[in-house]
């Protein structure tokens, strides 16, 4: 009797140690000590201040091992250098995946980049997680399954804005600049998807303008004269200062949008002038470490912590810092839901399952949710109206 | 003087029995067959690497024959890159002509391109044309963002281009076919740039290099050289173009940047100025000099490239080529003594 009972415990122990074994399944890049994960930046080249973005996700999931990694399984984290050239990118992606055999690629940064690549990953099956760019067509499950953003898309930012007038200024004539190229229209359908069946009325004009223009001054002057009443401005940020001051200048006093990527206030504002940008109106989503309203803030303090003992030599005031700790949490996220079966197919199922998920230096309130069908992580924005200073938040969490 | 002069050509010394033209063809052969042998012994990302080494060597070659042989210098041939790439995209995204065809037409394009470019750049010298042609290089990327030429270009997207599968069913893979069409591309324009430098053309564009008022006197005429010269290396740069466009399968205009042409320039001068060979050597340069640069720094990557770089020019400044042809000469007076 007595041995019958150690035989069925052993036996029992040994199904269960079976079983263990069984649920461990594993694609390449992981071992049960360590997964290997791939990234590309531009560290060097015209755009070599997006760096930063992957120096700070570097430096998270060095935390992350020394708090003992995910599910006991260190992250070794290879980020190469493509200079922002797409056919450096092809070479190192394929260095990753063929030679490295990294299980996913994370946060590929810049829209060209990714461009080069989208195809080559979905044939391969390998996922190209959390693209660092707003382009929206990275959220295309039926078509590209392996591929899947981050941040809110330009789109998503309309979207947003369109919902804000929709319920506080239905009736306004709107105008828009925009930049004439992919980027520019991008958020220039989300501005028309945004208002639905309004928009053929609200909207009464649009001006373009190109990267090799001296001046937007005509454009304003022609959205002016249009007779708007609300002001849209999507560039990049040399040509939002221009608006901004032109705008002012010419004694125009629109209710003025002007969209995320612009709304640094050292690069644009100042620029523009300070008391020529009172009352614009933007959307955001991650905490700026600028921002006075968050130095108290815990998370931020957790931010600045972690900042000073793993990353000292970045820029505690540049807020990509930010982000690549934000999204290096939210891929972390995701290897926690795989467990033990870290195959490419159940990292891109796991993606495609995250709910509610908050990311404390994220804007309160701001939650990331996908689904197989929602391959967009970010879709809420918070607005914010300049009031000479900073930027202060108002009204609730917008977006899906 | 004169009479050991000719016995030296009359004499030709010999190598275990063989004169030097025997040994050189020997040496080519073996590195062919080295060459086609490569992607049966690597992985295809390695091949996808040394494919791109052949698409530059195409491209400093075509350039050593404007700068090297006929003294014009270049800074902007990422243009013509650029056009030969986006002539190949655009016919096979928007025409659906077949990815072979599409190489003598983006070499086509860029000889025209380049002939009309050097008509009046014929007129600027030395350090002025190569501002000029830094101005084409640097204007590039935003011209093909231009909106007028956007529904063929893509704009800032781009174009992508499907990999073309080996033909007949042979047995090797895309990228072995890839690899080996490129070799088989790149072996052509070597014997017909080969066949140009060594004969009279060669001499024409060199004699207008060292002492152009000396070579209109003798009958060279000049202008007409320099514009075909700019024209027929424009011609290789637009057929490398092409075929790294396929080879990458994505052209867009940040490919092809400014410093794209920089480093062409850097390629040349590194393998070897006026030298057929140096082509190779400076394509390796500009293909695993900055990966190398890569891993040994992340924080600044261009810091250690510019090191290498100072390195190859303070060591060789004859270019690789012109350093083993120098180690090579003393090698054979070493082995001249025993004789």
């Amino acid at each position: 009797m007595k041995n019958g009972v150690l035989l069925a415990v052993g036996i029992a122990a040994c199904a269960a140690a079976a079983a263990v074994q069984a649920e461990k399944k594993y694609d390449p890049g992981v071992t049960d000590t360590e997964i290997k994960i791939g990234n590309t930046n531009p560290y060097s080249g015209p755009a070599s201040a997006y760096g930063a973005i992957g120096r700070s996700e570097a430096a998270y999931f060095k935390m992350i091992n020394d708090q003992g990694g995910v599910n006991g399984r260190k992250i070794d984290f290879i980020t190469l250098d493509d200079g922002y050239s797409p056919p450096r990118t092809v070479e190192q992606v394929r260095k990753l995946v063929e030679e490295e055999q990294v299980l996913l690629l994370f946060q590929s940064l810049g829209t060209p980049s990714n461009t080069a690549i989208h195809q080559y990953m979905n044939a391969k099956k390998v996922p190209q997680l959390f693209v660092a760019t707003g382009a929206t067509k990275w959220g295309d499950p039926e078509h590209f399954p392996w591929t899947m953003g981050w941040q809110p898309s330009y789109q998503a930012e309309m979207h947003v804005y369109a919902k804000y007038l929709l319920k506080h200024k239905p009736n306004a004539r709107i105008a828009v600049l925009y930049q004439n190229d992919d980027y520019g229209k991008d958020y220039l359908k989300g501005l028309h998807d945004g208002l639905g069946p309004r928009a053929e009325k609200m909207i009464v004009k649009e001006a373009s303008y190109e990267v090799t223009d001296p001046t937007v001054d005509s454009q304003i002057v022609a959205l002016q004269a249009s007779g708007a009443d609300t002001l849209f401005i999507v560039a990049t940020p040399k040509f939002a200062a221009q608006a901004i001051r032109k705008v002012y200048d010419i004694g125009w006093k629109p209710l003025a949008f002007v969209n995320n990527v612009s709304t640094s206030v050292a690069a644009v504002l100042q620029p523009a002038g300070l008391e020529k940008s009172v009352g614009l109106i933007t959307a955001l989503y991650v905490k700026d470490p600028t921002d006075p309203q968050w130095a108290n803030d815990p998370a931020m303090k957790r931010w600045l912590a972690w900042m000073k003992k793993y990353y000292p030599d970045g820029d505690v005031k540049d807020g990509f810092n930010v982000y690549g700790y934000a999204v290096a949490q939210t891929l972390v996220q995701v290897l926690k839901q795989c467990g033990d079966n870290l195959t490419r197919e159940n990292v891109m199922r796991q993606a495609a399952n995250l709910k509610n998920f908050e990311i404390p230096v994220l804007l309160p309130g701001i939650r990331i949710n996908t689904s197989p069908t929602d391959f967009y992580p970010l879709e809420q924005m918070q607005l914010a109206r300049f009031d000479g200073k900073r930027w202060v938040l108002f009204g609730e969490v917008l977006g899906r | 003087m004169s009479d050991s002069a000719t016995t030296i050509t009359t004499l030709e010394p010999r190598y275990a029995g063989l004169p030097p033209r025997a040994w050189r063809a020997i040496g080519l052969a073996l590195l062919l067959g080295f060459a086609i042998a490569l992607p049966f012994h690597l992985s295809n990302y390695r091949i996808f690497q040394f494919n791109l080494v052949l698409v530059y060597s195409i491209v400093l070659l075509g350039l050593n024959i404007l700068t090297g042989y006929n003294g014009q210098i270049s800074l902007g041939h990422g243009a013509f890159y650029a056009i030969g790439a986006y002539t190949a995209a655009i016919l096979m995204d928007r025409y659906g002509v077949p990815y072979w065809a599409t190489i003598p037409a983006a070499g086509l394009a860029c000889l025209v391109t380049g002939f009309l470019f050097g008509l009046p750049a014929l007129r600027l010298h030395g350090h002025h044309l190569a501002l000029a042609t830094f101005a084409l290089g640097v204007s590039m990327p935003q011209l093909l963002k231009y909106k007028h030429v956007e529904r063929w270009t893509g704009g800032v997207q781009g174009i992508v281009i499907v990999k073309p599968d080996p033909p007949f069913g042979l047995p090797v893979n895309a990228d072995q076919w890839l690899y080996l069409f490129t070799l088989a591309v790149m072996v052509a324009m070597f014997i017909v740039a080969r066949n140009l430098l060594r004969g009279r053309i060669g001499r024409a564009l060199v004699a207008i290099r060292d002492h152009p008022i000396a070579a209109e006197a003798m009958g060279v005429h000049a202008a007409l050289y320099k514009s075909l010269t700019f024209g027929v290396s424009a011609l290789y740069t637009g057929v490398a173009g092409a075929l790294g466009a396929i080879v990458v399968q994505f052209v867009a205009p940040d490919s092809f940047t400014a410093f794209l042409s920089i480093g062409f320039f850097i390629g040349i001068v590194v393998g070897g100025l006026a030298s057929i060979s140096g082509a190779i050597y400076g394509a390796l340069f500009i293909q695993f000099v900055p990966n190398f640069a890569d891993e040994i720094s992340k924080a600044a990557p261009w810091a250690i490239y510019g090191a290498v770089l100072l390195l190859f020019i303070y060591l060789m400044p004859a270019g690789v080529a012109g350093f083993l042809r120098l180690a090579w000469a003393r090698l054979a007076r070493v082995a001249g003594i025993g004789k």
